[in-house]
């Protein structure tokens, strides 16, 4: 053993309080605890992959047999598209970022209450939680991706310049959706009915948001109201990116980015201020 | 600097919870409901406090017990400390990282294998992953687990499991380490194990806060301990002094002078109402080797063929020492109900230096029913000031029971020797 320095540096002093911390401290703990970030990622990509036989053969038929019923509720039914295969990549492609942000908000806010256990028995950046499902989120898009591939390949339908803007359509799609799953993870801490409360709202907002649908579809009197759903330019976005179809108005796009700013901000700080009473109450 | 730093330091420590059920809304329309009832009137319900400005210091490299009747606010003390939960008043400082280990296996997920749970249980528990690898041999060899590293922790045994999730935890090397009531489960020489992995902790110079309910692992570990009870903290000091408290406490009735008397409102039919050490010194002090009594008042209400009394002296570290019972066919209590009085008269007590206490038993052989069982009460101290033994002074562990004996010393051919005697 070698003896320690005489003078070393002291430990870290850590005082702790009754008042709750600050918002943008987030960051910081979610940097200090990344390694946790991805173990809990890791942990339940390995779970899915390896529990179900169907693993990843689910994760692509999830979104190609909803686009089938899109493109035969509102291509054939509702006789929005005259192109049927041209239409039913568009769905695939509203439902693939569509399946990014529900995953998202669904995972992120039921995931304090399915990890009560760690929270009542150990200490943690609480955000940690939220955002490690981000990951496997990501995952299944990619996926989903690889087979929009494939599909375009077999349509010869060609990306245009406009998907070097796809990270941007991305982010925007997981930034909305963790900052409303902070707020739902934060308030199902609580109120567990906000478990009941979500998938009514997600079923609304699905139809609100151009995923069997887009812009040219809405009839001009409601297009204001339209843009109002900042999952319109972000879907649109996307969409345009991957297909080439009309970009959003930049109007849309900013106001997108500020609601996606917005909602992060609101979530986190809710999140804060909820997040030290979580092991009393949950 | 002749101390060492602190490495703990609690101020006005308090911790309130609402109680209620009503209080707290579950759902949205509940909580908004109660809103427009009293919009500024926030949650009402019954407040508890599960504990109360409590106050202490503990040094860098020193091992403290936690000590304490159910829900007297350890668990508490302890969900603060490691940050689970903030202090309603007062505050804690911390110098160093904690560890903290409420639960063995927290985390551990039962689909994964053994390898990936020590990277979950490491990371959860506050270790990169770097630090992690770096002792991941080491973790292995403690918890034994070699052959079954790739084998699922749903298909361990549940010993290997609590070794392995110790085996985590113990490799965290925070600076400061808080550990509660862990070692229940595990089998008895695992537990040596990790008791004696915590001490090495405390040896390199961390500090290990630790709640139990075995006063031997207690007394094993710590010098000092501090005992809650109803969220105040009762007793700050000597490990040994705050067991006879804690036991004192446990007894449940009044335990002044070392004695023993039931809650006035208990409606036993065959009970213990009293119970008396009577020592040869005052103050609950018995000098060894001296005769000791022991009395017992004993409410026979239901009188059984079968109505045994027993009673044991424990020592300060849960083991019992003496066994004395009345069991014979022929006791009256057996056929006739009353108050009785059993006395038991130890005429040379030589038990060995130290606090004790006793635990007394009314039972019935035959049906197993238990009427009445006691522990931790009428505390007394035994010294051994007239046993002298000049060479070598008396340390704790020589023995728990000293005995008289006659020695002669005899050289070889001769036929006569010397002769001593053994005291007491």
């Amino acid at each position: 053993m070698t003896a320690s320095p005489p003078e070393q540096a002291a430990p870290p002093l850590l005082v702790i309080r009754p008042e709750s911390s600050r918002t943008l401290g987030i960051l910081g703990d979610l940097w200090a605890f990344r390694d946790l970030l991805w173990t809990l990622a890791d942990r339940d990509l390995r779970l899915r992959y390896r529990q179900t036989v169907l693993g990843v053969t689910w994760v692509v038929l999830q979104p190609i047999l909803g686009a089938l019923i899109f493109t035969f509720v509102f291509g054939v039914i509702a006789g929005l598209g005259d192109d049927r295969g041209r239409y039913f990549l568009m769905s695939f492609a509203g439902l693939a970022g569509w399946g990014l942000f529900s995953g998202v908000v669904t995972r992120a806010s039921g995931s304090l209450v399915q990890n009560s256990g760690l929270i009542s028995k150990v200490w943690f950046p609480r955000a940690v939680i939220p955002f490690s499902t981000i990951p496997a989120a990501l995952v299944d898009f990619a996926v989903a991706l690889v087979v929009l591939v494939v599909l375009m390949l077999s349509s010869r339908t060609a990306p245009t310049a406009a998907i070097l803007l796809a990270p941007l359509w991305v982010a925007g799609l997981v930034g909305l959706a963790i900052g409303l799953g902070l707020i739902g993870a934060a308030l199902m801490v609580s109120y567990r009915d906000v478990q009941h409360l979500l998938p009514v709202g997600l079923q609304l907002l699905l139809y609100a948001s151009p995923v069997g649908y887009a812009a040219l579809n809405v009839p001009p009197q409601y297009l204001e109201l339209y843009w109002l759903n900042p999952l319109a330019p972000l879907l649109e976005g996307l969409r345009a990116s991957l297909l080439g179809t009309p970009l959003p108005p930049t109007n849309a796009i900013l106001y997108a980015v500020a609601v996606v700013l917005g909602a992060l901000f609101l979530g986190a700080t809710l999140f804060r201020r909820l997040e030290r009473r979580f092991a009393d109450v949950i | 600097m002749s101390s060492s730093p602190v490495a703990v330091e609690a101020a006005g420590l308090g911790k309130r919870y609402v109680i209620s059920s009503r209080a707290r809304a579950t759902t949205i329309p509940e909580r908004i409901g109660q809103l427009l009832r009293a919009p500024f009137g926030g949650e009402r319900g019954e407040e508890l406090w599960a504990l109360r400005d409590v106050a202490f210091s503990i040094p860098a490299g020193s091992a403290v017990g936690i000590i304490g009747r159910n829900g007297a606010g350890k668990s508490t003390l302890l969900k603060i400390l490691s940050r689970i939960t903030p202090p309603t008043t007062g505050e804690v400082r911390l110098r160093g990282r904690v560890g903290s280990l409420l639960e063995v296996g927290t985390g551990f997920h039962p689909e994964l294998t053994g390898r990936e749970n020590i990277f979950l249980n490491g990371a959860i528990l506050g270790m990169r992953r770097r630090e992690i690898a770096a002792r991941f041999d080491a973790i292995v060899a403690f918890a034994e687990i070699e052959r079954f590293l790739e084998t699922p922790v749903k298909r361990y045994s549940s010993g290997m499991y609590v070794r392995l999730a110790f085996a985590v935890a113990a490799h965290l090397e925070p600076e400061i380490l808080v550990v509660d009531e862990v070692l229940a489960v595990g089998d008895a020489e695992f537990q040596r194990k990790c008791l004696g992995k915590m001490g090495e902790v405390s040896g390199a110079g961390r500090t290990v806060i630790f709640v139990s309910h075995s006063m031997q692992a207690v007394s094993a570990l710590t010098q000092r301990v501090l005992l809650l009870d109803r969220g105040t903290c009762l007793f700050d000091g000597k490990t040994a002094d705050g067991i006879v408290r804690y036991r004192a406490l446990q007894g449940g009735g009044t335990a002044e002078g070392g004695n023993y008397a039931a809650p006035a409102a208990s409606t036993r039919r065959n009970q213990v109402r009293a119970a008396r050490v009577i020592t040869s010194e005052p103050g609950a002090t018995h000098r060894c080797g001296e005769p000791l009594r022991i009395e017992f008042d004993l409410d026979v209400g239901d009188p059984t063929s079968t109505l045994c009394f027993s009673c044991k002296l424990t020592d300060a570290e849960d083991r019992n020492i003496v066994h004395l019972w009345c069991f014979d066919a022929a006791t009256r209590f057996r056929r006739e109900g009353g108050r009785y009085r059993l006395a038991f008269e130890v005429p040379r007590a030589r038990l060995f230096q130290g606090q004790y206490t006793l635990r007394a038993f009314l039972s019935d052989r035959r049906t197993n029913a238990m009427f009445d069982e006691l522990h931790g009460i009428c505390p007394f101290e035994v010294t051994m000031d007239g046993v002298a033994r000049d060479d070598y002074p008396w340390s704790s562990g020589d023995c728990t029971y000293l005995e008289s004996a006659e020695w002669t010393l005899t050289r070889e051919g001769e036929a006569a020797g010397q002769r001593g005697r053994v005291a007491p």
